[in-house]
């Protein structure tokens, strides 16, 4: 491999296609199972594992209601964008170019919001900017630190890497667990928008996307769930059954964590983020940095 | 095809309630009666909104405010009056500030009496309201396709 990034380029081609066909479907499943997993947490019966694709479908029978039409078109690009970012995941690309296109994705979002005329769809938008602030430090601490074990920024390389990323970061790891509460809205940080408590400044972020466009935000969702729940999959490339079940397991604890906690405010999803990111993250990097001088 | 009917999402607005009706309907997503699990959810917007549930009768104030409220809500919608002053203003129904019922305002589909209506029967106007929501989306579809032609 070394130089030739995806380890031979069908392969790739195939897996990013896998993703932009299964991903949906896995990331609606996800959403469904959440809710069937919180109803039971709080000793409801909860709708059917289906329920996210039911609402989905219904939105896009839904008339379009659109105030400013230009905020449609952000929306494109953010499914777009999320998309692109997955599938060059999946294929095994670049490390960094997938998280900036991430990243660029969600500027798309905010720049979504901003554009219709409403005040709590811009307190919903600058609070999503908070939340971009929070996790990117970590999100980068996390490919450095895959980089720095497994010698590769290529997700190809790191998934494959026989080396057991998870025991030199473990700390950058439950790192990225605590920035996974902020990017999945789960409770404590869920600022900009929420799935539950819907009253909590209207809908933030989504307040003003409404039928079908609000569908492309879900289904757009659903592909991010996918890619980050991957993200954890690096950390135990090296045992392939070992990494679905931590990522089994790292999601009932998101799920736990979106129950136990009220929503806090948004100074606190700074502090947890750059927190995690200056402790846990950087002093995890600096040992395996020293550890590797020493080899 | 009827996603409609599996994934109505619910508006709540008290108009001049006493809170009665509105803890009763507060009262279906708790665990005893779990809407959640028809796939209902009561979201605070009504750009999201597919069922407008309003308790209480209308006053002069808020006229405006449950029709702007109503155009809101994209197509297809219905609404629902829970308790007997949405339905006709009840015992406040002759009071110099009132409007009478939600139907003096906007039109209504499903009228749930009571005071305060008991959970059951407000699931169960909902029930109905969904019946009426998916008529509703067909009359909207062909009117689509005769606007296309």
């Amino acid at each position: 491999m070394g130089y030739e990034p995806g380890g031979g380029h069908v392969t790739s081609i195939i897996t990013a296609l896998a993703f932009v066909v299964l991903a949906p479907l896995v990331g609606g499943l996800v959403a469904g199972v959440d809710r069937k997993i919180t109803a039971r947490m709080q000793g409801r019966v909860g709708p059917p594992i289906l329920q996210p694709f039911y609402d989905v479908a219904k939105l896009f029978e839904k008339e379009d209601v659109t105030v400013t039409p230009s905020q449609n078109l952000y929306i494109v690009a953010y499914l777009v964008f999320m998309i692109v970012s997955g599938a060059y995941f999946f294929a095994g690309g670049d490390f960094l170019l997938v998280i900036f296109a991430f990243t660029l994705a969600h500027v798309f979002i905010v720049l979504g919001a901003y554009a219709a005329y409403s005040p709590y769809s811009h307190i919903g938008a600058e609070r999503e900017l908070i939340t971009l602030m929070a996790y990117e430090p970590m999100v980068i601490f996390t490919a450095v630190g895959l980089y720095m074990v497994t010698g590769s920024f290529y997700i190809s390389d790191i998934a494959t890497s026989t080396v057991p990323a998870i025991l030199y970061l473990p700390g950058v790891f439950v790192g990225f667990l605590v920035i996974l509460t902020i990017k999945l809205r789960k409770s404590p940080f869920d600022i900009s928008t929420s799935h539950h408590a819907h009253q909590e400044l209207v809908k933030g972020l989504t307040t003003e996307f409404a039928g079908p466009v609000l569908g492309k935000i879900e289904i757009a969702h659903w592909y991010e769930t996918v890619v980050l729940l991957g993200m954890i999959y690096l950390f135990f490339g090296f045992n392939p059954v070992l990494a679905i079940v931590v990522i089994a397991l790292a999601y009932l604890l998101e799920i736990f964590i979106d129950n136990t906690f009220s929503r806090m405010k948004w100074q606190w999803t700074m502090k947890s983020g750059w927190g995690v990111a200056a402790t846990l993250g950087f002093l995890n990097l600096v040992i395996v940095y020293y550890l590797y001088m020493g080899v | 095809m009827a996603y409609l009917k599996k994934s109505p999402w619910l508006l709540h607005y008290d108009a001049s309630s006493c809170n009665g009706c509105d803890i009763e309907l507060l009262a279906c997503l708790t665990p005893l009666y779990d809407v959640e699990r028809f796939g209902i959810i009561n979201t605070g917007n009504p750009k999201h909104a597919d069922v407008f549930v309003i308790t209480g009768g209308i006053n002069e104030l808020n006229r405006e405010v449950v029709k702007n409220t109503y155009e809101q809500i994209p197509d297809p919608k219905v609404v629902v009056a829970v308790g007997i002053c949405a339905c006709s203003g009840g015992v406040f129904r002759e009071c110099y500030n009132m409007a009478g019922g939600v139907d003096q305002v906007i039109p209504v589909d499903v009228y749930v009496p009571g005071c305060a209506a008991r959970p059951e029967s407000i699931i169960d106007g909902i029930v109905k309201a969904l019946g009426i929501l998916e008529e509703k989306r067909e009359e909207m579809k062909e009117k689509e396709k005769k606007h296309g032609n």
